[in-house]
Parts: structure tokens; C-alpha cells; sequence
């Protein structure tokens, strides 16, 4: 499983990075987190606002810092 | 993450506010779906004893403030040092407690606008209102400044005007809840008002102007070829929703911005203590003309958010200083800002980055030199 944390790198952006992957490795999931800081691709993928989640480019959460249980349901999924 | 959602409504008592202290009752974790009548009733429960108890507090803080000072300290009435320090005790935890009431507040009426929603509403949408329209959901849509190159992209996408898209770049960071409330709490509602209604028209005519040099060719070429995608659908978050997304606002903004509230009043009274009473007529008044060019000319490079600049635009005010050249300065450090610059520059050219910076400080001038003039 893929999730990309879309944000140019803001202390939000890096606070979700870095909740994903905590909750990622208490869950013991096979994720892979990757940071999209390209302002091109977040607009292809339709996001307006940062921070934002995307789940295997699926996205899920724009403009908020996502609760850990949001993003353990999303990997759960 | 989740421990403030823990009950934490403590009483002030003279001190200053735990920025933390929510006016209202924290929600459950629980996703929007589950929530029930019984979760609406307990926000009630809680939420109302919780605004009496802030009701009370507020109403006893310059009572507090004075014991402290002249009662507690035994300090000298009239002394510079006890007047500044009575100042900052009883305008550090009254600004603190109006922002979080009304960032709460604000997070609540953000529920309903999101940057995805302010798309669809400003898409197809002609100039003239357009800009109306998108200097009012500017003040209203939640929006962080690193987030203004994908809002952009979204807005040139989806057949936003240019000179709309600007309208709402201007008033999202200038038109500001927290400088409204800290305007509101330490100069009045009619100060608060007029920055309100100023910073809106400055917004409006200053995206209504750019739309009109018909500068589309000056945007960055990566922007017009683009193909956004779909916007996300969105689920409705429901009451219990909306009062955490208020209760998330005052964690994230007044959890950031106390210090530099605090900062901002300390540096407040030590200008109400020592500044000799009509100093600053002389350089900030209304008969030097140059001042209001001054103040805009230093603001723009200045970067201070809303929360530290106001305190100080106050204690300006007390001393002397004409409120249209104050009200220049607070602006241009609030709307214009470097490091914005430097985020827009991704989708802008030089030269319309050039304009916007040229047009928005225009407005700005021409809102201190209009209050110098009437009031």
C-alpha cells in the first residue's frame, strides 16, 4: 500500500508525514509513505489545499491534520 | 493528539488563560456517521456551563488585573512600571480568551466553506460580483499560505477569473480573524468594523483592477497547461463534527499564536507605560503626510503575523498615532508578506507578481490617507 502525504513542506505537511508513518508502524502495515512536495502533481491530483492524504492515489483527507484514528482506518481500509 | 479532547476548562483565576481552554465541550472520536442525538446533548451540557463560566471571567479581569497590581504587588498608582503591568494583565488574558471564543466560533462557520466548495462557487462565476464573492469566502475559507499555489491552480482550472482568484488571494490573509478579534478586544468594535469593511474593499478593487490589465499571459506556463483533476467529494461533518472542527481551530491557531499575542501586548505596555501621552503625533499623526508611505513602505517586508502586530498598533494609537497611517502599517504587514511572494512566484511571473504587490499596497495607501482625511 501506497499513501502519499501531498504538501510543498509546511510544519503541517511535515506533521502529518510523520503521523502517518507512526501509525503506520504501531499497526505494523506494509506501507509505503511518500511526500509529494511537487506543486504540479498536487494539483493533477485535484487537491486544493495542504496538507492532504492519498491512499494508493486515492485521496482521502484535504486541508486538515488527520486524527490517528482516521489514518488507521484508512489503512485498515 | 488526542488529549486536549479531554475536558479542560479551568478557571483563569486573575492569571492568564490556559490558551488551551476551550469555551465548549470536546467531542468524542467518533466518525460523523455515529453521532447521535445523545452526543448533541452532552455538547450542550457542557458547552453552556462552559460559556457562563467564560461570561464571568471575563467580566471580572480589569477587577483582577488592578487587585494584582495595586493590591497584591502594593505598587505605586501612576508609576510607569504599574500601569504597564496592569495593562498587560488585564489585556493578556481578556485578547486570549475573545480568540478563543472566537476562533471556535470561526472554526465552526469554516466547517461550511471548504477550498473545494469556494471553487465550485467562484467557477463560472463574471467579474464585478465575482470579486465581491471571493473576497467574502476569502475570509471565510480555512487556508494556510503554503496552500496558496494548489488554490490557485484549482481556481485558474476550473475558469476562475484572474482578477477573482486575486480578489480571494488578498482578503484570505488579510481580512484575518485573529487581527479582527485582537482589534476587537483592544480598539473597539468601530476600529474592528472599519478594518473589516477596508480590508474588503481592498480586496475587491484590487482583484477587480488586476482582472482588468488582462495579465493571463503572465502566469507561469506549467499553470495553464495543467489539467486539474476532479475535486474531492466531501463528506458533511454533521453538528458534532462542526463543534470539534471548531475545537481543532483553537487548539491549531490560539495554540500557535499565544506567545506572539503575549509578546505583542508585553511590547504594548511597555509603550502604554513610557511612551510620553501625544509622542507619537509628531511622527505617526495625521499632519505628516509622508507617514502613511512610511508605514506601508516598512510593512511590506516586515513579516509578523495578525496576533503580534496589533498590540502594537494599539499602544500606537494610545500615544497619538493617526489610525490611518496605524491601520496602513497593520495591513501591509498582514497582506503582504515575503514569504508569500516566494510561494506565488511558482505560478506568477516577475511582473504580475510585480502588479499584485503594486496594486494591493495601493489600496492599502489609499485606506490611510482616506482615514487620515475623514476622521
Amino acid at each position: 500500500m501506497d499513501i502519499q502525504v501531498l504538501g510543498p513542506g509546511c510544519p503541517k505537511c511535515r506533521e502529518v508525514e510523520k503521523l502517518v508513518r507512526t501509525v503506520a508502524a504501531e499497526l505494523g502495515a506494509d506501507v509505503t509513505v511518500v511526500k509529494v512536495e511537487d506543486f504540479q502533481e498536487i494539483a493533477r491530483m485535484g487537491v486544493f489545499a495542504t496538507p492532504a492524504v492519498a491512499v494508493d492515489g486515492e485521496v482521502k483527507c484535504v486541508g486538515k491534520v488527520p486524527s490517528k484514528a482516521e489514518i488507521a482506518g484508512w489503512i485498515n481500509g | 493528539m488526542n488529549d486536549l479532547r479531554e475536558l479542560r476548562i479551568d478557571a483563569p483565576g486573575g492569571g492568564i488563560a490556559p490558551p488551551e481552554a476551550a469555551p465548549s465541550p470536546p467531542a468524542p472520536d467518533k466518525a460523523p456517521g455515529q453521532a447521535g442525538r445523545g452526543e448533541i446533548k452532552r455538547i450542550l451540557a457542557l458547552g453552556v456551563p462552559a460559556l457562563a463560566l467564560w461570561i464571568a471571567v471575563y467580566m471580572h479581569l480589569e477587577a483582577w488585573a488592578d487587585a494584582a497590581t495595586y493590591g497584591l504587588l502594593g505598587l505605586d498608582r501612576g508609576s510607569a512600571f504599574a500601569s504597564a503591568l496592569a495593562f498587560f494583565l488585564y489585556d493578556g488574558p481578556k485578547v486570549l480568551l475573545l480568540l478563543t471564543l472566537v476562533v471556535f466560533g470561526v472554526g465552526i462557520i469554516r466547517s461550511f466553506f471548504t477550498p473545494a466548495r469556494a471553487r465550485r462557487l467562484l467557477a463560472g462565476r463574471g467579474e464585478a460580483w465575482g470579486n465581491v464573492m471571493a473576497a467574502l469566502l476569502g475570509t471565510v475559507t480555512p487556508f494556510c499560505s503554503c496552500s496558496a499555489v494548489p488554490l490557485f491552480v484549482g481556481f485558474v482550472t476550473a475558469g476562475v477569473p484572474l482578477g477573482v482568484t486575486f480578489s480571494f488571494l488578498v482578503s484570505a490573509p488579510m481580512v484575518n480573524e485573529v487581527a479582527l478579534v485582537l482589534l476587537l478586544g483592544l480598539t473597539g468594535w468601530k476600529v474592528a468594523g472599519l478594518y473589516l469593511v477596508t480590508g474588503l474593499l481592498v480586496a475587491v478593487a484590487s482583484g477587480w483592477v488586476i482582472g482588468r490589465l488582462k495579465m493571463e499571459g503572465h502566469l507561469e506556463e506549467w499553470v495553464r497547461l495543467i489539467h486539474a483533476g476532479q475535486d474531492q467529494p466531501e463528506a458533511e461533518p454533521g453538528w458534532p463534527g462542526r463543534v470539534r472542527a471548531g475545537l481543532d481551530a483553537v487548539r491549531d491557531i490560539v495554540g500557535r499564536t499565544w506567545p506572539w499575542v503575549l509578546a505583542g501586548i508585553a511590547v504594548g505596555a511597555c509603550i502604554h507605560g513610557w511612551v510620553p501621552e501625544g509622542f507619537m503625533a509628531s511622527i505617526m499623526g495625521r499632519d505628516a503626510w509622508w507617514s502613511v508611505l512610511a508605514a506601508v513602505g516598512l510593512g511590506i517586508p516586515m513579516y509578523s503575523n495578525a496576533a503580534g502586530i496589533i498590540p502594537v498598533a494599539q499602544a500606537l494609537l494610545e500615544k497619538g498615532a493617526a489610525l490611518g497611517t496605524v491601520l496602513a502599517f497593520m495591513m501591509s504587514v498582514i497582506a503582504l508578506s515575503l514569504p508569500e511572494m516566494v510561494i506565488l512566484r511558482k505560478v506568477l511571473k516577475p511582473r504580475l507578481l510585480g502588479v499584485f504587490v503594486g496594486v494591493v499596497g495601493l489600496g492599502i495607501l489609499l485606506v490611510g490617507y482616506l482615514f487620515n482625511i475623514i476622521l
